[in-house]
């Protein structure tokens, strides 16, 4: 029981960075990104296919996982950069769906739909499996308060209020001299970079990664959690992915009320029930439970 | 070589036909309610499966399932669109869009809750493909079930033109997706025109949705499958515009047929979003422009 609320902990802190690296993409500079659980899986395959394929250790290949997101998350943010909304939500969830299918069908680099097992993690001989879960909880959750204390950082700093203003409206942040272009591939760069992180993180803890691990839904549960904390601030982010997980995880207590069902009736009342409460979060309080709260100028103030 | 030409065009266009129906129902909901109905795939799902339930279960010809396939999708799509999606779209598209990809999970996680991840297939004779000799250039394989397909596809898309041309309905739903101020002061119900709008278009991906599990076996990600290359021609004719996508989808079609002389057939889907990122980088707002139906 313990060691499984110490690996619910671990799903929480990644979910967690997900939302924080989303966060900074599309709550502070306002891009869409309908497309993050693609970056989550080069994050977890590049790290694994170091680890397993060239004896990297998995803190350089953590490294070079977030560095490698950060570049692709340059090339898409490029590319992308002039597409609004609509269309900027097309390409991402569409190049969530390319990663997936390359990762299912280049066998020779990613095994396939089988995928990659024996991904080393921490040194089990020393810990027991409980404490494994436990260790492991507390790294991520350190990386987790790291990379928000930065993100919070960044957001206070100049760089966060030109996104806010990008977001707001970009020709304004133009004409008022600000590279819009660069700004936005920072921030796609660093989201994505964070994103790769959480990847990284999920190979290592679970030691196996394969493209059925990457499914749109993971889309979607991070969006929950963003959208249910409040888009625009780290607190919103970690508290909506703590209470997504354990939504989802929670449900499994419900399992032995529910014994006279299927397994696959279960994952389909699960998966129906993220969905779900997106929508009831999205209708019910769009600005989340916990709002950013912008600093008006004094005339508007009254 | 030419025969091989002739191979891949045909067979492009085939498929083409097939992707034009949701397509036109994707850009349908751009044009009259200005966002991306995520939900898409999970509409087609559920055609697929009222479609199959008609046909084995209850021993209807492959037409009338059809038939049934679009009514029952189209009225989940009215009942979809009043219960959720028209209480998001005062908070903008974005957040309608991204309720309708939850909705489309929660309506893909219903049917399989009710029927299982097992593939479900219909009760079709196999038939035998047509060979169609070019004397020295070889020679044409065609599929009869993809030539029914196509033709069930063309005959919806006559349909369709015919119903927004000449019917109450149409022109209101083309006045409304032109300028919705304009239609509003001329007395038009935007209420009513949306009902209709979901039920035509979720009614086309639900037929959609059927004739690719025609092709190949209904399961719960049958609609999944297909969104990309969907999406992709809508967004490649330039998204609210119906020619566009009819235009879009035999390109993606054709394109598709193209990449299997290169690269593994598993990559089909793919080409669609490679073409997209071609054409919005050269033209953002697709093919056919912003012309509203």
């Amino acid at each position: 029981m313990a060691g499984y609320l110490a690996s619910m902990a671990v799903f929480a802190g990644l979910t967690a960075l997900m939302a924080l690296g989303l966060n900074l993409i599309w709550g502070l500079a306002g891009m869409v990104n309908l497309g993050l659980v693609g970056f989550y899986a080069i994050g977890a395959y590049t790290t694994a296919l170091l680890c397993v394929n060239f004896g990297w250790s998995p803190i350089a290949g953590i490294f070079a996982a977030v560095c490698l997101s950060a570049a692709i998350g340059c090339v898409v943010a490029l590319v992308t950069a002039r597409l609004k909304g609509d269309y900027l939500a097309i390409v991402t969830l569409g190049f969530a769906e390319i990663v997936r299918l390359i990762a299912a069908n280049e066998v020779w680099l990613t095994g396939g739909t089988t995928g990659i097992s024996n991904i080393p993690s921490l040194p089990r001989s020393m810990l027991s499996p409980m404490q494994v879960n436990f260790v492991y909880a507390g790294l991520v959750w350190i990386v987790v308060a790291f990379v928000a204390l930065l993100l919070g950082r960044v957001s206070a700093a100049p760089f966060g209020r030109v996104l806010r203003a990008i977001r707001e409206d970009e020709m304004v942040a133009s004409v008022a001299g600000k590279r819009v272009l660069r700004f936005k591939i920072q921030a796609f760069a660093v989201g994505a970079a964070v994103l790769g992180l959480a990847g990284g993180l999920y190979a290592h803890y679970v030691g196996y990664v394969a493209p059925d691990a990457f499914t749109p839904l993971i889309t979607i549960a991070v969006v929950l959690a963003l959208t249910a904390g409040g888009t625009g601030t780290m607190r919103g982010a970690i508290i909506g992915a703590v209470l997504v997980v354990t939504l989802t995880e929670g449900t499994r207590f419900l399992a032995p009320l529910l014994s006279g069902l299927s397994p696959v009736r279960i994952a389909a009342l699960r998966e129906g029930l993220i969905g779900l409460c997106l929508i009831l979060a999205l209708s019910l309080r769009p600005t989340g439970l916990w709002p950013e709260t912008l600093s008006k100028h004094p005339s508007e103030a009254s | 070589m030419i025969g091989e030409v002739l191979q891949i065009l045909v067979n492009g266009l085939l498929a083409g036909a097939q992707l034009a129906v949701p397509a036109i129902g994707f850009t349908t909901i751009y044009a009259v309610l200005r966002f991306p109905n995520f939900a898409l795939a999970g509409h087609a799902t559920i055609g697929a499966y009222a479609g199959v339930l008609a046909n084995v279960a209850w021993g209807w010809p492959v037409g009338a399932a059809l038939l049934a396939a679009f009514v029952v999708a189209g009225l989940v799509g009215v009942a979809s669109d009043t219960l959720v999606l028209k209480r998001l779209r005062p908070s903008g598209s974005l957040t309608t869009a991204i309720g309708a990809a939850a909705l489309g999970i929660v309506l893909e996680n219903i049917i399989r809750f009710i029927f299982g991840n097992d593939p479900l297939g219909f009760d079709v004779p196999v038939l035998r493909d047509w060979r169609v000799s070019l004397g020295t250039a070889g020679g044409l394989r065609i599929g009869p079930q993809q030539v029914q397909a196509a033709a069930a596809s063309i005959i919806v898309m006559a349909v369709l033109f015919a119903f927004l041309s000449f019917t109450s309905s149409g022109r209101m739903m083309r006045a409304v997706a032109d300028n919705p101020t304009l239609a509003a002061l001329k007395g038009i119900d935007a209420d009513s025109v949306a009902r209709r709008a979901n039920f035509v278009a979720m009614g086309l991906a639900g037929f959609g949705g059927m004739l690719i599990g025609l092709d190949t076996s209904v399961d719960p990600l049958v609609g999944a499958r297909v969104v990309l290359p969907v999406f992709a021609a809508a967004v490649l004719g330039g998204l609210g515009s119906i020619p566009g996508a009819v235009a879009g989808a035999f390109l993606i079609g054709i394109g598709e047929e193209m990449s299997t002389l290169v690269l593994d057939p598993s990559y089909r889907t793919a080409v669609g979003f490679v073409a997209i990122l071609l054409v919005l980088t050269l033209r953002p707002r697709g093919l056919l422009g912003e012309r509203a139906l």
